[in-house]
């Protein structure tokens, strides 16, 4: 699908990279003004960054999927209704496949440059097999968790009159508390201790912190406790509000 | 002077009729104003910590930066709400409804800018005001007549170039409707990452930045002088000199409408 | 008066193939086609006539009409509109002419149609009077008394329609052009608006060329027909000069033609 339009995805592919680079480039500023406050390996935050670029789409809590919001505020979503199949497990496929599909085309690119960047800008081996192997538990089970919460969004536009302004909302709130402007570790400890119980720290910010060892062993194990739970949490919310709100439609008539 | 006069009629009309347009949805402009404040409010937030983390970057304050970041905020929201109409117009394009601004007896871009102005945009505005009036008082600037002056041509300079870049963007609908997330990184990118001054990413970008696209005219240079870092005059104008950008984006949304006559796409 | 002379047009689109492979294939290599929108075409329209231009759907048509009302340029040719050639001075071109694009609004979506009308006068700086005088006329004659007043979002198709015409008539141009401006309408509204067009022309002496799909409306409102197909005008005459004394009913008409000219 992305590959029909070169341009767009090699823009795509660009600006990623453009970006990663400026945020690299803002945080060794603040390294040089003082290393010793810095609260990650310098290379564990190029890492970080990079692997956020590489696999922005399976995280970016923006790019929801148009063709829901679009089928819930114009009211087409009475149609859907009538398929013989949960609405909930439909979309919820739906937006793994894509979000796949998005990432599977723009990593590549990416991660093949970063890893030809000198240390420590560049992208640096992961800490260990354990550690990869971890990381790639934990990156399915965070793009589980976002496509659980931006469902939650989907179906809470049902029951709002402005799914465009819950949406900024929400995404703006997501962004921030997920480690997508600064990673986790960049905020004052006590907030920090707060939001990693978050569900928004399920998301990105385990699966990159874990890659480059920045995490010790006891809080990679709580990380991804942390994470099934939420995983259960929202898919289950998600789920009961979707049947509040088929019931609702049913009896409204659309 | 009439024409001049029936101009600016003609434009506060337009926004009028958006205004009346966008009541109709209340609840739902709150709700994005709301999200437009909450957007920039998490990146001052961002930089408000890395601050309590790091003293200072590159020699510059919490409150320079702060400074810094309110002047790039104010002139990106300035900008955006007038120019914004640029900024949906690949969906004008695609819908054939350029074809209408054509068969109309007033200058396109008049008419673009009209057809969207984007008071949403205000969440941004008023985050960008408070932080400009807390940016302003943080700073422990004595602000005499040409201190004033200067902030004053940053945020003119400012919103020209921005103003061009949507223009840019928008003229590059003309010729493909792909690719034009590239332009984010000069647009979004330039407010995210201008919070800081431009220096601090380094000299190639700060050459970029000032001969290419010229933000460090608006941001860097005039900051310096404004902060007692340099008492170069000059550094107070280099702002207004930034405006020359607008010249070749007019240039290409020339040529582009020149493009859309003769190929109809 | 209207005319065109020999004028050309062709466009180059970009070939989009299906399937992944050619997907990644046009990620390198992309293909252009030529396509002949307009092959030589002429003719010419008197103030206040009343024209039909038909022909099937790619023939041309919106293309003769863009051009006409200053939107493309052609590749060759002349044309020319009042004495004037459309593409050089836009502005004061459009301030002739009216357009009305059947499938496209002109009016804001939101607020009552009135707003948008009010909108309009300052676009075209209409004077205060003038545009009573027009208003007036056309609510009468359109029968808009009561739409004025609601959003375009609530109106029926018919009455949009209704509401669309009159935007484009408010500033009194000397010629309308309406690009199927019966489609999707009920049979009431129809009747309508053909009803109004042939006032309009009657009373302001308007030239209107028409596009469209619906026969009934080339009979109802035009004596001349101009056919066009693939890029050429085919034919240039009167209803009976087509039906050619056959007793056939027009749409058979229309598309035995179209069979004999293989378009």
């Amino acid at each position: 699908m992305g590959l029909q339009y070169r341009a767009a995805a090699l823009a795509g592919i660009v600006t990623q990279f453009a970006w990663g680079f400026l945020e690299i480039l803002m945080f060794r500023a603040f390294y040089r003004a003082d290393a010793s406050a810095f609260p990650m390996d310098f290379s564990a935050l190029s890492s970080y960054i990079w692997l956020q670029q590489s696999f922005l789409a399976l995280f970016a809590a923006w790019m929801m999927e148009n063709d829901i919001m679009d089928s819930i505020v114009t009211g087409n979503i009475s149609y859907e209704l009538c398929r013989p199949i949960s609405i909930y497990n439909m979309w919820y496929t739906r937006s793994i496949a894509n979000r796949l599909a998005r990432a599977f085309l723009r990593c590549f690119p990416i991660l093949a440059v970063a890893v030809f960047i000198p240390n420590p800008y560049g992208i640096a081996a992961p800490a260990s097999l354990l550690h990869f192997l971890l990381f790639l538990i934990t990156l399915i089970l965070g793009l589980a968790v976002t496509v659980s919460f931006c469902m939650l969004i989907y179906v809470l536009a049902f029951f709002t009159v402005s799914a465009q302004g819950l949406r900024i909302v929400f995404t703006s709130v997501v962004e921030f508390f997920t480690g997508g402007l600064i990673p986790l570790p960049f905020f004052p400890e006590k907030m920090q201790r707060v939001m990693e119980l978050l569900p928004f720290a399920s998301m990105q910010n385990v699966a990159l912190r874990i890659y480059s060892g920045s995490m010790g062993g006891y809080e990679m194990k709580k990380a991804v406790i942390i994470q099934v739970f939420w995983l259960v949490a929202v898919t289950a919310a998600g789920k009961l509000l979707c049947h509040v709100a088929e019931k609702r439609i049913v009896v409204q008539g659309g | 002077m009439n024409k001049k006069k029936s101009s600016i009629k003609l434009y506060i009309h337009y926004i009028s009729i958006n205004i009346r347009c966008m009541m109709q949805y209340k609840s739902s402009f709150f709700l994005n104003v709301t999200g437009q404040f909450l957007v920039s409010f998490t990146v001052f937030l961002s930089m408000f910590f890395m601050f309590k983390r790091f003293s200072s970057v590159e020699g510059f304050t919490y409150s320079e930066v702060l400074l810094c970041f309110s002047t790039i905020l104010l002139d990106f929201s300035l900008a955006e709400m007038f120019a914004r109409g640029f900024d949906s117009f690949s969906v004008m394009v695609r819908g054939g409804d350029f074809d209408r601004i054509l068969v109309r007896p007033r200058g396109e871009i008049m008419q673009v800018l009209g057809s969207k102005f984007e008071l949403t945009r205000i969440g941004r505005m008023l985050q960008a005001i408070m932080m400009f009036i807390y940016g302003i008082m943080a700073s422990g600037i004595t602000w005499n007549f040409s201190g004033i002056l200067t902030i004053v041509f940053m945020i003119i300079g400012g919103t020209v170039v921005f103003s061009a870049l949507f223009l840019i963007y928008a003229s590059i609908c003309f010729f493909t409707l792909d690719g034009l997330e590239f332009m984010n990184i000069f647009t979004d990118g330039a407010k995210e990452f201008g919070q800081y001054p431009t220096a601090i990413y380094g000299k190639k970008i700060l050459l970029f930045t000032t001969f290419v696209i010229p933000y460090s005219l608006f941001q860097y240079y005039p900051l310096l002088f404004l902060t007692g870092r340099s008492g170069n005059i000059l550094l107070m104008f280099l702002p207004l000199g930034a405006c020359w950008f607008i010249i070749p984006a007019l240039m290409l949304w020339k040529f582009g409408v020149r493009h859309y006559k003769s190929s109809g796409s | 008066m209207i005319t065109m002379e020999n004028v050309c047009k062709t466009y180059k689109i970009a070939k989009r193939n299906a399937g992944f492979a050619q997907a990644c294939k046009s990620l390198f290599h992309r293909e252009y086609e030529t396509i002949c929108a307009l092959n030589n075409v002429s003719f010419t329209i008197n103030d206040g006539e009343m024209v039909g231009y038909i022909g099937p759907n790619g023939a041309g048509k919106s293309s003769t009409i863009k051009i006409l009302s200053g939107i493309l340029t052609p590749d060759s040719g002349k044309v020319l509109v009042n004495g004037k050639i459309p593409q050089k001075n836009r502005i004061e071109h459009v301030k002739n002419i009216g357009v009305v694009f059947g499938q496209r609004s002109q009016l804001w979506w939101d607020v009552p149609v009135i707003d948008s009308f009010e909108l309009l006068k300052d676009i075209y700086s209409i004077p205060e009077s003038d545009y009573k005088n027009n208003l007036d006329e056309l609510t009468e004659l359109l029968d808009l008394a009561h739409l004025l007043r609601s959003p375009a979002r609530q109106l029926s198709l018919g009455q949009r329609m209704r509401c669309e015409i009159a935007a484009s008539l408010l500033h009194s141009p000397h010629i309308l052009f309406l690009d199927e401006p019966t489609i999707g309408l009920d049979a009431v509204s129809k009747l309508a608006v053909r009803d109004f067009i042939l006032k309009q022309n009657k009373i302001h002496g308007t030239t209107v060329i028409l596009t469209t799909h619906d026969m009934q409306d080339i009979e109802a409102l035009t004596s001349r027909i101009i056919l066009i197909g693939k890029g050429r005008i085919l034919m240039d005459g009167t209803l009976d000069d087509i039906k050619k004394g056959n007793d056939n009913n027009i749409d058979e008409t229309i598309a035995e033609l179209y069979r004999a000219y293989d378009i």
